[in-house]
């Protein structure tokens, strides 16, 4: 199936769930990620047991300190 | 209002703009901002925000001027190194425009000061360099009802939105704590590239200024990210979350309290950052 993450087409087995996606996507360190599905913030205690359907619309939103001290 | 010669002269180019004009001008001049952080953030929004002759501009931080500070923070200048930050960056606003009242705090915000600086001013510009200063200045903004401006930059990635407490989605609607003190393996050398902090503080001076002239589309329920590598400025459509535990239905965070244990950066630097509230 197709979804979008951050605006980039992405082609991925059925049934990924978004702890999957953040796997897949190589997203480093989850915990400096909150994730938008089709407009709206996931609780991150539901990452696991939500599924992505075709044509979903993700935004990995990461936390950003500010200095350029803060995160990797 | 009224306006003398030379502020009309000074101001001329604003004051030709139909959006701002006299009118426009005035309301600058009654305005009232307070920028959290004189770092690499704070540093062009002071520079602007005076020049633009707001006319009462506070500025709050602890620090001393570093040379380390001097690759984005242009608001300081080599003769400065050691001087207070807050003292160094009023002298340079202060030249740029005397018409301007400067309020220049040199300590730390804190839950225990931040309703009491907060009430004073019109908007705030969050230019924290750390997450328990930006989860601090989103919650007193809630609670004074102050809107504001947060930002945050990395390397050659940004991102800003503007909120208006209880209206629009907030900094918690998004992240709803600071993350995990483990999340974060390195803190010390991530970098950032120095003219992303003026990008960014820019956009947020710009914010504070439509804001005060009631003009224009704020950037609000929406996160305005920005990748210097690509030159690809996108915007993220945010709705309020039901779930914030600032503004959400059922919130749990009732009273303005100081995020207790410094994340990742201050603990494993040894508490290198942790009176650092300047980006």
């Amino acid at each position: 199936m197709k979804i979008k993450v951050n605006d980039k087409e992405v082609e991925l087995p059925d049934n990924t769930s978004i702890t999957e996606l953040l796997v897949v996507q190589n997203v480093k360190m989850p915990d400096m990620v909150s994730v938008e599905l089709n407009g709206e913030i996931l609780d991150r205690k539901a990452f696991e047991t939500t599924v992505l359907k075709p044509g979903d619309k993700v935004e990995f939103l990461y936390f950003m300190g500010g200095g350029g001290e803060i995160a990797d | 209002m009224n306006l003398t010669e030379e502020q009309i002269e000074r101001y001329s180019r604003h004051i030709i703009l139909p959006e701002v004009g006299g009118k426009g001008q005035a309301k600058l001049l009654a305005g009232k901002v307070l920028i959290v952080g004189a770092g690499g953030l704070g540093s062009p929004a002071a520079l602007y925000l005076a020049a633009a002759g707001v006319g009462t501009i506070g500025l709050i931080d602890a620090d001393a001027v570093d040379l380390s500070n001097l690759q984005r923070q242009i608001i300081h200048a080599t003769p400065d190194l050691g001087r207070p930050k807050v003292e160094s960056a009023t002298g340079k606003m202060r030249a740029i425009n005397p018409d301007v009242a400067l309020n220049g705090y040199p300590e730390r915000l804190t839950a225990a000061n931040a309703l009491t600086i907060l009430g004073d001013y019109d908007f705030v510009i969050d230019g924290t360099d750390n997450f328990p200063s930006k989860f601090l200045v989103a919650d007193a903004c809630h609670f004074a009802r102050k809107p504001y401006s947060h930002a945050g930059i990395l390397r050659f990635d940004g991102q800003t939105m503007t909120v208006i407490p209880g209206k629009t989605t907030c900094y918690r609607c998004i992240f709803s704590a600071p993350p995990p003190a483990g999340a974060v393996p390195s803190c010390s050398q991530a970098g950032v590239l120095g003219v992303l902090a003026g990008v960014l503080g820019c956009i947020q001076a710009t914010e504070a200024i439509k804001f005060l002239l009631s003009i224009g589309d704020l950037l609000t329920n929406r996160l305005l990210v920005y990748n210097a590598l690509k030159m690809k400025f996108r915007d993220v459509p945010l709705r309020r979350n039901r779930q914030c535990p600032l503004c959400g239905e059922h919130p749990s965070i009732i009273e303005l309290r100081d995020e207790e244990a410094p994340v990742a950066c201050d603990l494993r630097a040894g508490g290198r950052h942790t009176d650092r509230q300047e980006s």
